[in-house]
């Protein structure tokens, strides 16, 4: 590389650092300044002294405070994430290995099921809302996981699938002839052997229902279902005028995300590269 | 012909899907032809007009404008900056992998955190935007940023693409370093031009990619609701009022779940047409769908 070019490149190496950094560094400072400091003209960039009372205050379980709303949207998340993964996982599974298996011929239903994702949310949330209710489950985390389950469900079949084509058949065929069933080849063989791919799928559906808005704001009401995006879109519509406090939920709701995306990222990348999905 | 297995092993696949998107799908197709209320449980069926009123209805229109605009100005502008910022990262530079860290946090970041940060960030009295564009002197006065019609989109497309070319910069990258470095340095050697060099190794190796990149991106940005809904809710004078946020108005604010049904079918059919467009243009080979 010449002189010049070296130059340049770390120049725009900078200009992307400050573009990304300076949103995430405002949100923190915001976070630890006080109302006053916020709301004055012209604005105090830096806090004259730091607050960091917000945090304290959406990680107490007072009753009836911010901090009891928060945490009880960060159980009901946990619990909407953890039962949609499962169910997705014992779905998906059988049918991921089968595919994987057929090499090449149930490639079709696989492509049918990915297609599902060009779907919006909106186009189930009717009918969802008449099943849902019809079963006594609006405003509750089981009515809710059934709902997210339309979105999680498809990518933990296109994920799994695309791990148990790492996993060379011949270990399987091998136990087959020394007269295993195919439950016990799963659980000595395929199941080890997939681990890497079942806990990326589990996080990366963990991360889907993290997310996920449309349904939670439509199918929950109060704070025994509500997840964290409904909170925080409630906060930001006004129900609060203290943009610190805005700020310290999205830090704290932000955070495990941002520690799966990292875990992630070498993994969702490594799929798309090699393009995990034929069809 | 199906073994027994094989039907045993695809049954809870097929029947959580027939279960939570099948059957949902299929009263959501039956609701478009049918004038039925949020309420009441039928509705009479009407053929196609709910299609027709709405491909001849101006809110119908302005809604397909607003999101068209906003899906292919975000997906261009965040397709050619991931491209670029990826190459940069393959450069030979430090740091750079502080900096492949960094883009991590916007892209792992919920789609509502970031509306609600770029929300408060564009707050036309206390707004951070504001403070820095009149404080050096950019700007003389504060300007309500997603209050004016012409400004509002424009400002919803940057905080979305704030968020998302980090993922184009990413998946860029890691197709660039499945090229052998010999690959690289055999090129420069041979003397290929820039461009030929970009033609024969760089780009083979991120095409997939990038391909998948933009078809997930077409469908994310034609179904885009959370962001808006966040920033906007569609307004001001329905400026940002893109085809979610006109059905969920339709079925939710009106009532008109049939209706609502209909523009959701169309927005589908969009997604369709627009990433056969975009698979006939670059030309992909099928098999990277």
């Amino acid at each position: 590389m010449t002189p010049l070019g070296r130059a340049l490149g770390y120049l725009a190496m900078i200009l992307v650092g400050i573009v990304v950094v300076t949103p995430l560094l405002w949100l923190v400072i915001m976070s630890v300044s006080s109302t006053r400091d916020l709301t004055s003209l012209p604005l105090h960039w830096i806090p004259q002294r730091l607050d960091f009372s917000r945090y304290h205050r959406l990680l107490s379980l007072a009753t009836n405070s911010d901090g009891q709303i928060f945490l009880f949207a960060l159980r009901n998340t946990l619990e909407v994430a953890a039962g949609a993964v499962v169910v997705s996982f014992l779905l998906a599974m059988p049918a991921a290995w089968l595919i994987s298996r057929r090499e090449g011929k149930l490639d079709r239903l696989l492509l049918l099921v990915v297609a599902t994702y060009m779907l919006p949310p909106l186009l189930f949330v009717v009918p969802l809302y008449r099943i849902l209710s019809g079963f006594s489950m609006l405003n509750s985390p089981w009515g809710l996981m059934i709902a997210d389950s339309t979105i999680v469900l498809p990518f933990t079949t296109w994920l799994l699938k695309g791990g148990i084509d790492s996993i060379p058949a011949e270990l399987e065929q091998a136990a087959a002839i020394d007269g295993a069933n195919l439950w016990r080849i799963w659980i000595m063989i395929t199941l080890p052997l997939a681990r890497p791919i079942i806990s990326t799928t589990i996080l990366f559906g963990v991360l889907i229902v993290w997310d996920e808005f449309l349904y939670a704001m439509i199918f929950t009401s109060d704070q025994s279902a509500q997840t964290l995006t409904v909170v925080i879109a409630d906060l930001a519509n006004g129900r609060v005028s203290d943009y610190g406090l805005l700020a310290t939920a999205g830090i704290l709701a932000a955070l495990p995300p941002v520690i799966i995306g990292i875990f992630l990222q070498r993994a969702l990348v490594a799929g798309l590269t090699t393009g995990g999905v034929k069809g | 012909m199906l073994g027994r297995r094989t039907l045993l092993l695809l049954l809870p696949l097929g029947l959580g899907l027939l279960a939570v998107i099948g059957w949902p799908l299929v009263q959501t197709v039956w609701l478009s032809f049918t004038d039925a209320q949020l309420g009441d449980a039928t509705g009479n069926f009407v053929g196609l007009a709910n299609y027709a009123h709405a491909l001849r209805s101006h809110g119908f229109r302005h809604a397909l404008q607003v999101t068209l605009t906003f899906s292919l100005s975000t997906v261009i502008i965040e397709m050619i900056l991931g491209l670029l910022i990826g190459l940069l990262l393959d450069l030979p530079l430090r740091g750079r992998n502080i900096l492949r860290g960094l883009l991590l946090i916007p892209w792992a970041l919920p789609t509502v955190i970031n509306a609600m940060a770029w929300r408060v960030i564009y707050n036309p009295d206390f707004g951070a935007l504001n403070a820095l564009l009149t404080q050096t002197g950019i700007i003389g006065a504060y300007r309500s940023w997603l209050g004016e019609p012409g400004v509002a989109l424009t400002a919803i497309a940057a905080a979305d693409i704030w968020k998302t070319f980090p993922f184009v910069a990413l998946i860029t990258l890691a197709g660039l370093q499945n090229v052998p470095r010999e690959l690289k340095e055999a090129a420069l050697i041979d003397g290929a031009n820039a461009w030929g060099r970009f033609r024969a190794v760089i780009l083979p190796a991120i095409i997939t990619p990038l391909t998948i990149a933009a078809v997930l991106r077409i469908i994310d940005t034609i179904k885009v609701f959370d962001i808006i809904w966040i920033m906007t809710r569609g307004g001001p004078a329905n400026a940002t009022k893109s085809l979610s946020i006109m059905v969920y108005e339709q079925a939710f604010s009106f009532g008109n779940a049939g209706y609502g049904a209909a523009i959701a079918l169309l927005s589908v059919a969009i997604s369709v047409v627009l990433i056969g467009g975009y698979m006939r243009v670059s030309r992909a080979q099928p098999a990277t769908a």
